[in-house]
């Protein structure tokens, strides 16, 4: 076997989001592979590796899951890089196809998040000493969180926004409400949503606030999912049968960044500069821009986050994230859709699979198979993540020409 | 023995005395710094590195009211990041009121400390935060 230039995916699939309480984080993911593998006309036989990822399990997901729906032999990864998991596991899969490994793979995305509360706020009471005894990388003599800034989620990407405002202005909290408003209206049309309640700014507004300006429904929804997909060289593609090719999507780039140092991250970590240097890397791979691109899926872990994205992913010009959003652009009826599924606002955000299930909304698109939600005409398009300390996966995706 | 309990600081790159203030590890090579210690600078790989005083005062440069934390911590309270001089510091907006009447992005701000309380030991911790200057 020889290097593939091509790499397309072949078959994929996301599980309902939502609560999965009959169901285990190993049934949850063979339900994604089970699916994926039937959407790819392919069994565990034709797979030559399988990378996984999972954080809140017990470690080892893949082999489990491998155990669950088919023991090769072949080379399992299990891949951890926090909320960009899925896009790693997907992207090592596609790495071992395109070195020639092998010409199919394996790659999935699970996660039982449904109830999990404050992400970043830690388990357990804090208790200080009653002797202060300086410890850890700061000689801290008690708990740092609380006292020196936050370390939950919503309150750091809420930041990530304020200081997106501070450099551009326009960044209101009715402006992120109503980013929200978008994708709490867009998952009405999705049925694999966790929410699919529309929600008005005003009541988003009125939401328990959680880290200003974010409020509850400005924030991602713990949920339960999994996603799982099947990717195969173009050679091999070329062998299978015509209704294979026409339903394959094109992995137009396929790329991982971590973040470069700036002056700020260890202050505040740096979703942009790894996120700017992914996209302009994925457009060069892809040989399209932004204005190519039919709809994003990109990573609004929180509504603050998904302005920012707006600048990074060069959806508009530099400083213009407010007046992008303004002018209508993202809703799904407007210039460039981004979140038509609903976001991880709405749709829901089971860390490990949203890597998977946000490729999965857009092969579902540009295969014309999206039901009531389909962007009509879809050709290419974007899915991002951003996993925290950081990592950002991009993969740009066009419809087969068959 | 003075009457003046003995007192440690939150965290060691918080210096106490008579004007407490921040200091940083900064890069002999490129001038990054950093609060914590490194094996390398993280901007250009350099060793060398030599401590330096952080001004204390600074500009609001992004902020969050935080409604909901972790057990056992206090809410409502305002984490920010504060740009003393070009260096980029994690703190909180002390002082003044939690909300974003008096909380607003680029307002002056200064370096103020507060007690923690004592440890069985009569110890008393200080930390810091920024209050509007």
């Amino acid at each position: 076997m020889s290097a593939s230039d091509e790499i397309w995916i072949l078959g994929i699939n996301m599980t309902k989001f939502g609560k999965h309480p009959d169901l285990d984080t190993v049934d949850l993911g063979a339900q994604a592979i089970m699916a994926a593998l039937a959407d790819a006309g392919v069994t565990m036989a034709d797979i030559g590796v399988f990378a996984a990822g999972n954080l809140l399990g017990g470690g080892g997901i893949g082999q489990q899951l491998q155990k669950q729906v088919g023991q090769t032999g072949i080379p399992v990864y299990n891949v951890s890089n926090a909320c960009a998991t899925g896009a790693t596991a997907l992207r090592t899969a596609i790495m071992a196809v395109k070195a020639g490994e092998c010409d199919m793979g394996l790659a999935c995305g699970v996660e039982k998040l449904a109830g999990a509360g404050l992400l970043g706020a830690g388990g357990v009471p804090r208790s200080d000493a009653k002797v202060y005894n300086p410890s850890g990388r700061y000689g801290a003599v008690a708990g740092i969180d609380g006292r020196i800034g936050t370390n939950t989620m919503p309150g750091v990407f809420a930041q990530v926004g304020m200081e997106y405002g501070h450099k551009y202005g326009g960044a209101t909290f009715e402006l992120f409400a109503r980013i929200s408003e978008k994708n709490h209206s867009h998952s009405t049309l999705n049925p694999l949503a966790t929410y699919t309640k529309a929600m008005s700014a005003e009541q988003i507004m009125n939401d328990v606030m959680i880290a200003y300006p974010n409020t509850r429904s400005m924030c991602s929804a713990n949920c339960d999912g999994a996603a799982a997909a099947v990717v195969v060289s173009g050679e091999k593609l070329k062998t299978l049968s015509l209704e294979q090719q026409r339903r394959a999507v094109k992995v137009s780039a396929s790329i991982l960044t971590s973040d470069p140092w700036q002056e700020a991250c260890q202050i505040l970590p740096d979703v942009n500069t790894l996120t700017k240097n992914a996209a302009k890397q994925a457009y060069e791979q892809a040989g399209v821009g932004p204005e190519d691109l039919d709809l994003v899926e990109l990573h609004d872990c929180f509504a603050t986050a998904e302005l920012v994205h707006y600048d990074n992913l060069g959806l508009c010009e530099e400083g213009g994230a407010v007046d992008f959003f303004e002018s209508g652009a993202p809703w799904r009826d407007g210039r460039l859709p981004v979140n038509v599924s609903g976001g991880l606002e709405s749709k829901g955000h089971p860390i490990s699979a949203t890597g998977i299930a946000n490729i999965w909304e857009v092969c579902q698109h540009l295969r014309n198979e999206c039901g009531d939600r389909q962007i009509e005409g879809a050709k290419v398009g974007l899915a991002h993540v951003i996993g925290l300390g950081s990592a950002c996966g991009i993969h740009i995706l066009e419809k087969s020409g068959v | 023995m003075s009457d003046v309990a003995q007192q440690v600081p939150l965290v060691n790159y918080l210096v106490l005395g008579e004007t407490p203030h921040l200091v940083a590890h900064e890069c002999t090579s490129c001038g990054a710094r950093f609060f914590d210690r490194r094996n390398a600078c993280a901007s250009c790989f350099a060793t060398e590195f030599r401590t330096v005083d952080i001004p204390n005062e600074g500009e609001l440069r992004a902020f969050t009211i935080v409604s909901q934390a972790g057990p056992g911590i206090k809410v409502p309270f305002v984490a920010a990041v504060v740009d003393c001089g070009g260096t980029s510091v994690r703190g909180n907006i002390i002082n003044t009121e939690p909300d974003p009447e008096h909380v607003t992005l680029g307002m002056a701000v200064r370096l103020a400390t507060y007690s923690m309380g004592a440890d069985d030991n009569g110890t008393e911790a200080v930390g810091f935060g920024y209050e509007p200057a």
